[in-house]
């Protein structure tokens, strides 16, 4: 009886340890010193004070914010139109085309991402690999300005992000039943049609679940913006390692973080509420 | 009589407080093919789950060949348990499957070959030595099963609905073999149903149970012929329902009055005006073309099904419907027949009604 | 012509894919140092390579914090699926829904919060709390894989290991661990896989003395990059390649043998 007793805490101890230490002490943590006060050589002052939630209302970092959840916005967009015609395209071979095809889809990702924003960084400035090819065709006369703006900041993040929309979609794509798109086909519906009537409803799930790996975690990636938006635009994520480690204003920085956590809570209220399930998350 | 092997002695078990095995005494004798019997949720697995030390009890004991074992674990237990889904280890080969709970209790290999041979042998797979789960049909996983516990050489073998995954032809076959096996090795199986054609064709005694406790404990034969309760008359067997009221006592016979009919019974310790049940089995249903002097209802056949060796009939005699088998079939009893009804005085099974209870 | 259509969009997709680490692997062969114009072709970037301890240092971090997560987060995920798929215990919903938290939070988040944690402990950043940091974010991940699989096995399997005379130790090493293999695998490349490709977290949680790669190329950039980091991107790529193509080699064999059985 005892045995059976200790032979449980060994398989439940671990994780309520890891859960309690590794996940909510930090998050705890964070709302608590986000109600703290700076003094402004990098110390905090542990006094209540709602004074950095109402910092946050000034109209730069409310652009801020807005500019953040447009790039989200847009790099989830512009995922989902590259995505559906992708693994759709990949869902009309044969199952062990399918299989290499999806392989190497994963395989740029598999050296780190910053590494490869350094790729683009290499492909997209104004000497870069792009534009000497475009000048030396002449095709243009004068190198393009394709980075250190918007342009590049969507590159590196829709780059970054695309497995996410792509792997759910697919899962999603590869459960619809091939009968019923033959079947819409014989009955002469349309391209179009069978798009918005078969495969958008029944790959909801895969679309709802990739928005939201997307989304999320593109309003956090502030090396893409550092790299390839040089200092010009700043998204949450940079707002956040400013205060934490230029600026010094943790409270501050903290108090941004529990904002973007309610977003992110936001976000995943939604995709429950459209039927969701968390488990679907992460299990790329 | 022979040897008591299994005992279970006041069993209480709750969930929470939910309590569903009420005072539950059992003794099973050593060769025994017993049955527990009952509809979901009646308790009977959690009593097969108490015996092989899978769930905990309660209250109460239970005792194998007179040790008792209440708190023992499974596998200290000489009792082994076959269940619905098979449960084989689907990484490994029917060999190993067999072998495990041998090499378990660490026997040496050449006597674990020679064994898992015999065992191939009793169940009919020889030559299936290295094939895996995945390559058996639902039967052939079933016969490892059997085998991988019966290696042990239990002194009960527990089965827990180890044939409802099986369609229904299979399912006769592997009834006729499981009962082949156990009068062969003469071990004793407590097994555990919910189908009342498994419980009569296979058992020594069948355990009927209701509500976490025993409603009738008896051989097959007794059981359906003289069940005591209105419930055990249901739960076994197909059976038509009259529900009257004494009106007429005599010495020998009472009159028991539907109403729409009325008819003789034996008077036993019946009274007038006293609420009665009335169970006859359909085989027992006597059928004419013209009314005779003991015909108890006038109806017309409304369905028949012919099934090879009998023919079931639907008579419908007002707003009641009842059921008649035929053994063959008559060509006089067709769909649409006028028809009249009765039943000798002998196949009456009848219940004084609590009135009370419903 | 649709057929056309859609393969022409599949090469472009790729193209995309692949073309950032298409060009970083050309230079590493390239005369000129600067990652500009190819010049010509040479392999001494790669004598380089050898000589520069930074790099050496910086690759060592890397994959020995990837190898330690990896190992630590699939041991502990996967006994900690299995703890939450067989026990109950006060508080196990607040558990399963606080693991979905790496998973879905920004990772800046969870950045910013352990470096916060590091600093009210009086931790100091370095190898130890970037490994910490990496079997945070892996841990849930190995869970989610490894429970997969587990929903799908019959308990009656443990019941009769048990019953035919296993002890809970037997039956946990040898039947269990080998039947929850499929996911505590593919739960260990993607704990690998994601401790590589982070660039978030390992910026707050490393210290002086624990600069991984992506750390490493990130400081370099503001300075400019020498083409033997493009050697040893391509190195390492070589190897990740080689990997997955073995792996999805022997996939492809089951699938086929599968189909044939």
């Amino acid at each position: 009886m005892k045995n059976k007793k200790l032979w449980k805490y060994f398989f439940i101890i671990p994780v309520i340890i890891y859960v309690i230490l590794l996940i909510a002490l930090p998050l705890i943590y964070i709302l608590i010193i986000s109600f703290f006060q700076s003094d402004y050589y990098g110390g905090m002052i542990s006094t209540f004070t709602l004074q950095n939630y109402i910092d946050i209302f000034d109209q730069v970092y409310i652009n801020v914010f807005l500019k953040s959840i447009f790039v989200a916005g847009v790099t989830t967009l512009i995922c989902i139109l590259i995505s559906y015609p992708f693994v759709l395209a990949i869902s009309h071979k044969k199952p062990a085309t399918q299989k290499i095809l999806m392989t190497l889809v994963m395989v740029p990702f598999l050296t780190n991402s910053l590494i490869r924003m350094y790729g683009w960084l290499v492909l997209l400035r104004k000497s870069g690999v792009i534009n000497q090819v475009l000048l030396g065709v002449g095709v243009i006369q004068e190198p393009l300005s394709l980075m250190y703006n918007m342009f590049g900041i969507l590159i590196g993040m829709v780059y970054t992000l695309l497995p996410f929309m792509v792997l759910p979609l697919y899962s999603s794509v590869s459960t619809v039943d091939p009968q019923l798109l033959e079947a819409a086909n014989d009955l002469g519906a349309s391209k179009i049609k069978t798009f918005f009537k078969i495969i958008l409803p029944q790959t909801l799930p895969g679309l709802f679940n990739g928005s939201l790996m997307v989304f999320t975690p593109a309003l956090g990636y502030f090396f893409i913006v550092d790299i390839l938006g040089g200092g010009k635009i700043m998204i949450l994520g940079n707002l956040i390692k400013n205060q934490f480690l230029t600026a010094r204003n943790w409270p501050f920085g903290a108090a941004i973080s529990i904002v973007l956590v309610l977003i992110t809570s936001l976000v995943i209220f939604a995709y429950r509420k459209l039927g969701g399930k968390m488990e679907d998350l992460g299990g790329a | 009589m022979s040897k008591i092997v299994l005992k279970i002695d006041h069993l209480r078990r709750s969930f929470g407080d939910k309590e569903v095995i009420k005072d539950f005494d059992l003794e099973v004798y050593e060769g025994e093919f017993l049955t527990l019997l009952g509809s979901s949720g009646c308790g009977k697995t959690t009593i097969l789950r108490a015996i092989a030390g899978l769930d905990s009890v309660t209250e109460g004991h239970i005792y194998i060949d007179g040790k008792d074992v209440t708190s023992l674990d499974p596998k200290f237990r000489e009792v082994n348990t076959i269940f619905q889904n098979y449960a084989l280890f689907p990484l490994m080969t029917v060999e190993e499957n067999i072998a495990f709970g041998l090499k378990m209790k660490k026997v040496d290999q050449q006597e674990i070959k020679k064994r898992v041979q015999e065992m191939l042998t009793l169940v009919h797979l020889e030559g299936y030595e290295k094939r895996k789960p995945r390559e058996l049909s639902g039967g052939e996983q079933q016969r490892v099963s059997i085998a991988r516990a019966l290696i042990n050489n239990p002194k009960v073998l527990l089965l827990d609905e180890p044939l409802s995954a099986l369609d229904q032809k299979l399912r006769t076959k592997m009834q006729l073999e499981l009962k082949g096996l156990q009068r062969k090795l003469g071990i004793t199986f407590v097994y555990v149903t919910h189908s009342q054609d498994e419980a009569l064709t296979m058992s020594d005694r069948i355990v009927l149970l209701k509500d976490g406790k025993i409603e009738q404990a008896d051989t097959p034969i007794k059981i359906y012929e003289h069940p005591n309760s209105l419930y055990t008359a249901q739960f076994l067997g197909d059976s038509n329902l009259f529900q009257g009221v004494v009106t007429k006592v005599d010495v020998k016979y009472a009159w028991v009055k539907l109403e729409d009919a009325m008819f003789k019974v034996f008077s036993n310790q019946l009274q007038v005006d006293m609420p009665v049940d009335v169970i006859i089995r359909p085989e027992n249903i006597k059928l004419s073309l013209k009314k005779k002097s003991d015909s108890v209802f006038e109806g017309k056949i409304v369905d028949s099904i012919y099934d090879g060796a009998s023919t079931q009939l639907i008579i419908r005699t007002g707003q009641r419907e009842i059921r008649a088998m035929l053994f063959g079939n008559d060509k006089e009893y067709v769909k649409g027949q006028e028809i009249f009804v009765t039943w000798d005085i002998e196949d009456v099974i009848l219940f004084k009604r609590d009135t009370d209870e419903k | 012509m649709k057929k056309a259509v859609e393969n022409i969009y599949l090469v472009l997709i790729f193209l995309f894919l692949f073309l950032p680490i298409a060009v970083l692997i050309l230079f590493s062969f390239n005369t000129s140092s600067l990652n500009i114009v190819f010049e010509g072709f040479t392999v001494h970037w790669y004598k380089d390579l050898l000589q520069n301890r930074t790099l050496l240092e910086a690759l060592f971090n890397t994959l020995i914090v990837a190898g330690v997560s990896t190992i630590v987060s699939t041991i502990i995920g996967t006994i900690s699926a299995y703890g939450l798929h067989k026990y109950s215990f006060p508080g196990k919903n607040v558990v399963n829904e606080l693991l979905y938290i790496p998973v879905v939070i920004p990772e800046i988040v969870l950045g910013i919060s352990l470096l916060s944690v590091y600093t009210l402990l009086k931790l100091e950043l370095g190898m130890v709390t970037l490994i910490l940091s990496h079997i945070c974010f892996c841990i849930p991940f190995v869970i989610i894989s490894v429970r997969s699989v587990l929903e799908g096995v019959d308990p009656h399997i443990e019941e009769v290991a048990n019953d035919l005379g296993a002890s809970k130790f037997q039956i946990f090493t040898k039947i269990v661990i080998p039947m929850l293999m499929p996911g505590i695998l593919s739960g260990a490349q993607l704990a690998l896989t994601l401790s590589l490709d982070d660039v978030v977290i390992s910026y707050f949680t490393a210290g002086p003395g624990s600069n991984t790669l992506p750390l490493q190329v990130y400081s370099m950039i503001k300075t400019g990059i020498t083409p033997d980091v493009n050697a040893l991107i391509t190195i390492m790529l070589g190897v990740v390649f080689v990997l997955l193509m073995v792996s999805t080699v022997v996939q492809l064999r089951r699938i086929k043998k599968e189909a044939i059985s």
